[in-house]
């Protein structure tokens, strides 16, 4: 029996793995270092807070993978042998393989900065980093300040786990707006009003120079670059992105870049050797994607997609229209297609915002052919399944603003805010546009 | 803010105190003139009883109900027994007529009789400071309440979801917090169902209540409706303050409110104030198991023009308004709207709904728990029925009394309330609910297989952080639906929308639609383009 190794139980190790178990029989050995169990790393903020325990975090019951006959082992690979198909364990044990997965995913990006392996200086990305936060941040009796290095979706989750314990954040910015490398100017600035609203010391356009020691190994201080500002706190989250988690590869002869080189068919240059998730390069971007794809779904996606090239059904990864979504504090955001920072050539956006600045919508469409090219949203919930139809559809975004109703996902008896949306978008471009009331036939068409 | 709140908890846990330590006040004495007024209708013939009444009961002080109630079970329980003896005695000896006589003296309901003669005896301080004692404990733990609650207008911060700390605290989580509410919860229930007797303290208290109501003094029924009200409205101005950003959890809300005050209680009181046989009218058979026992077909027939409109009612609310509904908007119309169990545990229980079990061996276990209930409520509603109109007393070699005692017993009082409100602290609100209710069975299998109600998931937005889950209250695994792309079709969903309400992603939305593709299993998640007639080519081709 064909034996599939794979290395990491993140969401890209365990997709893969349910999937080659529903279309095989094949042997299926999970590895990985952090836990157990498969949990959803998204959820970790969730725990430190208090909205759930750990366990659940875990999707599936412990008794599924041996219901399912997919082993689990621990332990941490410290070398891939690609001649004879073994993998090295820290532990000097060694596993042999017919088919291999590499799913490591990512680790939090540290960049030299002096002291930042300091205790109290910490990322945020696996089990052990929570963990380690909650010792180093029970309270703020302990932590009576921290200070959050990178304006990232971590790095406000973070910011918010904090706050829950009462701990004064001070959250340093490279950028002149949050997140403002992503979002457009309207958006990054709703957010940057939003992250002080619930008083966290943001502070924009400034970088860190160093974390200062106190004495005894712990964080006592960081300064800042740009004005020399020293800012007294006992944790420093680093939360400047993350990379893929390669390092362990790099005496075998998997190709590397940024990350483990895979083709469409996310085959690295070994044979039965292939990557997913996080720690997947892809050659050359997909679409209008990046090479490296550092989000949920995708890993989910290749794994999917692997799957299936594994059982005999050579399978792309063939990633559709763009979609993705997070939470700053209170606002929830969804995106589908692309809304660039910055409007590329030939785009336009129409952007919507509410009075109460809590809710906004970003629209970029083609100025010349009118064709809707991708939507942010904040604080009101839309389809997916309607905005790709839209994007597959290629339609305008007179189309899309007419029929805006049909893709509203808000609970019910929530204010809807399409004819203010389009009342604007009349008078900025002098149309006479109107709303279409919901429509289940459309919805379902 | 803070000490608002803390001192709020600190009035609330003395009105507590107070009402608890109510129990133990007041004197009882029974003139000799109550006693035989008593006996005389009642209609106690036992010659034994009569005396021990007269003898040890009647002019002796006691000094709180628990005392006196003991007295007259003794009493009751001594003559009970004499006769027992007595029947043992001629059943030796073969003497049927004399052993048939002695059933006549003997006491079956010794918990209403003692009640009512303790309503009745009731003096001193509880009886004489009615107004006080109500400051004291329902004045004082509802303005204890609220002071601890308003408070988290500015304390929760802005309107948004915030169950920080739920897992950090010992009331939430179960700790020793919850395990304590539990006990008091379980022993409230159990004196409520059986002793009243103990708890006869209460219901002077609310007397001038219940007779500006109803024009009668309050039974322990009515202090279970009056605390269920003041308890509903007082913790549903905590679900307005923790849900004020949410429209849906603010109409619900409202909306189980509106029935309890004004359909459970206030309707059914004004009735029997004008001497109709009370009822509520939106409790739908077979949750209101007893709507076709004897006596109350009998009350109903008996009981002229509107006691036969309710019978009509109660039937068509069954068999045509429930189903109806549930095609149309889900079992949540009635379990998360308009039911007063629903309508309890979505206020009292709401901070306790992360405590139900997801396990898939719960959910095995609910389906045949709850579904045996539903059964059995039937079996029990059939036996009556036929004995009714038949005259015979049992059905297919089943004792009518039997199983409705039997039902009565441990659906009625023992997991209706005992288990099903005592036990929200440690196994989550709905329990009763979710493994209980028979009106739930029957709405969920309408729900499951004949309507337009569903949870949409959001394409491939969902990313299994297991929010959903942990917070539903039926112990529905959402999150195992919501990151495959499906939407949730289960009996059990009672429509709370809290799964959606936690969501972080906007992945969950409620809603009716039509039944042509309200279950989407699908094979690749939305965002995966590959080619699906391709892939079902080859799927062929390898197979
Ligand atoms: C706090 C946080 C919040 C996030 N929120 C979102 C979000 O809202 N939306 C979103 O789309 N994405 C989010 N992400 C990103 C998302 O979680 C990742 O893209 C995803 O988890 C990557 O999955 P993966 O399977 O590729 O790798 P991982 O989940 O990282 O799994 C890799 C596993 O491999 C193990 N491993 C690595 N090297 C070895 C080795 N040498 N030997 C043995 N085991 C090894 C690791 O210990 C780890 O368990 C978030 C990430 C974090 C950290
Ligand atoms: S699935 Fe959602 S709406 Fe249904 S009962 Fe559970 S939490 Fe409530
Ligand atoms: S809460 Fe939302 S994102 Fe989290 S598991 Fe449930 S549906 Fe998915």
């Amino acid at each position: 029996m064909e034996h599939v190794v794979i290395i990491g139980n993140g969401i890209s190790g365990i997709t893969a793995a349910r999937h080659i178990r529903k279309l095989s029989d094949k042997k299926i050995t999970v590895v990985s270092t952090e836990t157990d169990y498969f949990f959803s790393r998204t959820a970790l903020m969730y725990v430190y807070m208090g909205h759930m325990k750990f366990e659940h975090t875990q999707p599936y019951e412990n008794w599924f993978w041996k219901k399912n006959r997919i082993e689990l082992k621990k332990g941490f690979v410290q070398h891939v042998d690609t001649t004879t198909s073994s993998l090295h364990f820290s532990d000097n044990s060694i596993l042999n393989y017919d088919k291999l997965i590499i799913a490591t995913g990512s680790k939090p990006n540290k960049f030299g900065w002096p002291g930042q392996d300091l205790n109290g200086a910490q990322g945020l990305y696996s089990k052990q980093d929570l963990d380690m936060l909650e010792k180093n941040a029970p309270n703020n009796k302990v932590c009576k300040r921290a200070v959050i290095v990178g304006g990232g979706l971590i790095g406000i989750e973070m910011a918010e786990m904090l706050l829950t314990r009462d701990i004064p954040v001070t959250f340093l910015v490279r950028e002149d707006s949050f997140w403002n490398g992503v979002l457009p100017a309207g958006e990054s600035d709703m957010i940057n009003r939003h992250i002080r609203e619930h008083h966290i010391d943001l502070r924009l356009g400034v970088n860190l120079k160093e974390i200062k020691d106190d004495g005894n190994g712990n964080v006592k201080s960081i300064v800042i670059a740009e004005t020399g500002e020293e800012i007294e706190c006992n944790v420093v989250g680093l939360t400047a992105g993350v990379s893929p988690n390669i390092d362990f590869l790099k005496e075998s002869a998997i190709e590397t870049g940024r990350g483990i080189k895979v083709n469409r068919f996310l085959e690295t240059n070994i044979k039965n050797v292939y990557a997913i998730g996080d720690c997947a390069e892809q050659h050359e971007g997909i679409g209008q994607r990046r090479p490296i794809e550092a989000v949920w779904y995708t890993g989910r996606m290749m794994g999917e997609a692997l799957a299936r090239t594994i059982c005999g059904t050579p399978t792309k990864y063939n990633p559709g229209h763009w979609f993705n979504s997070a939470k700053f504090l209170d606002i929830e955001y969804q995106t589908y297609g692309w809304v660039w920072a910055q409007p590329k050539d030939g785009e336009t956006n129409f952007y919507w915002e509410h009075a109460d600045g809590n809710k906004c919508i970003n629209i970029n469409f083609n100025k010349n052919t009118n064709k809707f090219i991708g939507i942010n949203t904040f604080g009101i919930r839309m389809r997916h399944e309607i905005f790709d139809r839209w994007l597959t559809q290629e339609q305008t975004v007179d189309h899309v603003l007419t029929h805006l109703k049909d893709a509203n996902f808000d609970p019910e008896f929530y204010s809807q805010y399409e004819k203010e949306i389009v009342a604007k978008y009349n008078s900025e471009n002098n149309k006479q546009l109107k709303v279409k009331s919901k429509s289940w036939k459309r919805i379902f068409a | 803010m803070k000490a608002i709140k803390y001192t709020g908890l600190a009035i609330f846990i003395a009105a507590l105190s107070i009402f608890t330590a109510t129990l133990f006040l007041g004197d009882f004495k029974a003139s000799k003139s109550t006693i035989n007024e008593f006996i005389e209708t009642k209609g106690i013939k036992s010659e034994l009883l009569k005396k021990e009444l007269l003898t040890v009961i009647s002019d002796t002080k006691f000094n709180n109900s628990i005392a006196f109630s003991s007295a007259i079970k003794t009493a009751i329980n001594k003559s009970n027994s004499y006769y027992d003896a007595l029947i043992e005695k001629y059943d030796s000896e073969k003497n049927w007529d004399k052993k048939g006589e002695q059933f006549q003296y003997k006491v079956s309901n010794v918990g209403g009789i003692t009640y009512d003669l303790a309503k009745k005896s009731g003096k001193g301080f509880v009886v004489e400071n009615r107004g006080l004692l109500w400051w004291l404990t329902f004045g004082m733990g509802i303005i204890g309440a609220l002071l601890f609650i308003l408070p988290n207008l500015i304390l929760l911060g802005k309107p948004g979801i915030k169950n920080d700390h739920i897992y950090h605290n010992a009331a939430t989580s179960r700790g020793w917090i919850a395990w304590g509410v539990m006990i008091y919860l379980v022993i409230f229930y159990l004196l409520l169902y059986f002793a009243p007797y103990y708890v006869v303290n209460w219901t002077f208290i609310l007397d001038p209540i219940s007779k500006a109501l109803n024009g009668g003094p309050a039974s322990q029924w009515f202090v279970y409706g009056f605390l269920y009200c003041v308890i509903m409205i007082v913790m549903g101005v905590r679900m307005y303050i923790k849900y004020r950003h949410n429209k849906y959890q603010i109409m619900r809300t409202t909306s189980v409110l509106f029935f309890q005050i004004v359909f459970a209680f206030l309707i059914p009181e004004i009735m029997t104030s004008l001497s109709m046989p009370g009822y509520d009218f939106k409790n739908a058979f077979p949750l209101d198991y007893d709507f076709f026992f004897e006596w109350n077909l009998k009350s109903l027939t008996s009981s002229g023009g509107i006691g036969l409109f309710i019978l009509v009612w109660g039937i068509v609310l069954t068999l045509v308004v429930v189903p109806l509904m549930v095609y149309f908007f889900g079992k949540r119309w009635y379990c998360s709207w308009v039911c007063g169990c629903g309508g309890l545990a979505e206020t009292l229980g709401d901070p306790y709904r992360q405590n139900s079990n997801k396990s898939l061996l719960a959910w095995k276990t609910e389906r045949w728990i709850i579904h045996g209930v539903l059964a059995l409520s039937l079996i029990m509603t059939l036996v009556t029925l036929y004995c009714y109109f038949s005259g015979a007393d049992s059905f297919i070699g089943i004792k009518s009394q039997w199983i409705k005692d039997t039902y009565s017993f441990f659906i009625g009082a023992w997991f209706a309330g005992v288990i099903g409100t005592g036990f929200y602290p440690i196994f989550g609100n709905r329990t009763w609910c979710r493994f209980g209710c028979p009106l739930a069975a029957y709405l969920g299998l309408v729900q499951r297989f004949k309507s337009r109600f569903r949870i949409t998931t959001n394409g491939g937005q969902c990313i299994s952080c297991g929010n959903c889950s942990t917070y539903c209250e039926q112990g529905i695994d959402v999150r195992a639906y919501a990151q495959k792309g499906e939407n949730i079709v289960r009996s059990s969903c009672v429509g709370c929308g809290i799964c959606s309400a936690v969501c972080p992603r906007g992945v969950l939305k409620l809603e009716n639609g039509p039944e042509e593709g309200r279950i989407n299993p699908t094979e690749v998640l939305l965002g995966n383009d590959v080619d699906l007639i391709e892939l079902a080519k080859q799927n062929r081709k390898a197979s």
